[in-house]
């Protein structure tokens, strides 16, 4: 990272933790943004030529409140509704940086607000790249491939809904936390699998929305160490994001697991999810966590020295505890695929056959053709490749499977 | 404290029926539970009872009524309750409790106060 980046990752964070705060002040989510984007578009101007003020999250927090004082007087003359105005004498608590522990806490009511369950999961995850992110609505419209007006509607609409119905500001009530936990988790691993492997469109991987996802998934963990989901989260993203260079040859066609050069793989990351996992695990209660599950799958992925050294019965164990959490047909789609690795293509056909509903999801075809091609049925499996062609994949992936699909005699 | 519209969606009965006594006693043992909460509301007879209103030509024109409810559909309207809440979360959990939620669906909405 150049010192340039770093100085610009400094302010997008310091700018999302003054945000926090600004809108447990205001009560404002309007106001806040408006008014923490004009302290960061100010520091970026300012800061790499005067350089770095001694607190950075105080300078930006004043001018923050400078702005929002504008904003509000304006409004005022205006003769708008003014519920906010009195809020802002100068005593206001709020206006000097809090203790760390305070703004903490208001990033976690931030992270739950944009990721609350009465707002659409397309909402959520707006939000959550807008607002907890800090990306530009342009840049959010690109990573998901939204016309940018639509995207702006989108976050116009759910800020409104935040406002007016009220969605409090607040951390959920221990009781309620694990659920709400699991919907913060699923809207991040959304973005990530948004990015990792883009359901429409030229590029396998859209990088930006993985770093992202990524970025969220470290302030998840840095606000609560102690949670599986979070940790198996972070782990889950990192394992998978390890082997993105891989993934790819030059021409971007997408290489699959069995052919990738694990040289490429990105030990660092691997290093640093291991021990994330293994963290998820030790505080797993009795019931094991989806998410560190996954992560442990990935990780016997991760340590495997190639492919056909694989520990395919850890990998199928561990699927074995993921059905018992939850039982659902890609979950036994993926058992049966490391099925067939370990006990040959005929045993996980047998499996995939079994598995009802996935008639619409591409892979359960392709995994299909793939085995199929592997017993030698060739008439079947040329069926197989062309039912998973038809359901609609990302473009190098659908040139992979038609590239495996002309390698049939 | 804010106010909340919670709309009740069920099958498009007649509340006044015997049959549905366990229903309405259902209901109320919700009321008597959210009474503090509850600022008003009330069962609606079935939309074969409703008259849907509209004047053409503007405003003073002609009033033109058509026998029946504004949408046809599966699951009608058939009753609304006025709930003063905290937040969203507080609507949301005390119409999880009206009976309709498992019986078919209650929409929450805020109430503008002008």
């Amino acid at each position: 990272m150049s010192a340039g980046d770093a100085l610009a990752a400094l302010i997008r964070d310091e700018g999302t933790r003054v945000l926090a705060t600004l809108i447990r002040v205001t009560g404002s989510i309007d106001l806040a943004e408006d008014a923490a984007q004009d302290a960061v578009v100010r520091a970026l101007e300012t800061w790499p030529r005067d350089g770095v003020p001694e607190n950075p999250r105080a300078w930006l927090l004043l001018t923050a409140r400078r702005r929002a004082i504008d904003v509000i007087r304006r409004e005022a003359q205006r003769g708008g509704k003014e519920r906010a105005a009195l809020m802002f004498s100068e005593q206001t608590p709020g206006w000097t940086p809090d203790p760390e522990e305070v703004v903490a806490d208001d990033l976690l009511r931030l992270v739950f607000t944009c990721c609350h369950p009465t707002l659409s999961l397309e909402a959520q995850v707006a939000l959550a790249l807008r607002t907890l992110g800090g990306l530009s609505t342009a840049e959010v419209a690109r990573g998901l491939l939204v016309p940018e007006p639509t995207m702006a509607k989108r976050l116009t609409r759910a800020k409104q809904k935040i406002a007016q119905a009220r969605i409090p500001y607040r951390v959920p009530p221990a009781e309620e936390l694990p659920a709400r936990l699991s919907g913060v988790a699923s809207t991040v691993y959304l973005i990530f699998n948004e990015g990792y492997a883009a359901t429409a469109g030229a590029n396998l991987t859209r990088v930006a929305l993985t770093v992202e996802a990524i970025r969220l998934g470290r302030l998840l963990a840095e606000l609560m160490p102690d949670e599986p989901t979070v940790l198996g989260l972070l782990a889950l993203m990192l394992l998978q994001d390890s082997r993105r260079e891989a993934r790819v040859d030059a021409d971007g066609h997408p290489i699959l697991l069995p052919d990738q050069d694990r040289a490429r793989w990105d030990r660092a990351a691997i290093a640093e999810a291991i021990d994330i996992v293994g963290r998820g695990l030790r505080r797993t209660p009795d019931r094991p966590d989806a998410y560190v599950v996954q992560a442990s799958i990935a990780a016997c992925h991760a340590l495997a020295p190639s492919y056909a050294d694989t520990n395919w019965d850890a990998i199928i164990s561990w699927y074995d505890v993921l059905l018992s959490l939850n039982d659902g047909p890609v979950v036994r789609l993926n058992r049966a695929a490391a099925i067939a690795e370990r006990d040959g293509p005929a045993a996980g056909l047998t499996l995939v056959d079994a598995i009802t509903g996935l008639d619409g999801y591409p892979w359960w075809h392709a995994t299909r053709a793939e085995l199929l091609h592997r017993l030698g049925e060739h008439g079947a499996a040329r069926i197989a490749y062309q039912q998973a062609i038809s359901r609609g994949m990302s473009d190098p992936q659908t040139h992979h499977l038609r590239r495996r699909l002309a390698e049939l005699p | 404290m804010p106010l909340y519209a919670a709309l009740i969606y069920t099958k498009d009965v007649d509340w006044t029926l015997p049959e549905f006594g366990q229903e309405t006693k259902e209901y109320n043992e919700f009321g008597q539970g959210a009474a503090a909460i509850i600022r008003g509301g009330n069962a609606l007879y079935p939309t074969t009872t409703a008259t849907t209103v509209r004047v053409e030509g503007g405003k003073g024109g002609d009033v033109v009524t058509s026998d029946g409810p504004y949408a046809e559909t599966k699951e009608a309207l058939t009753g609304f309750y006025l709930l003063d809440c905290a937040d969203l979360d507080e609507a949301v959990s005390v119409a999880a409790r009206i009976p309709a939620a498992w019986d078919g669906a209650v929409e929450v909405r805020p109430v503008i106060e002008f």
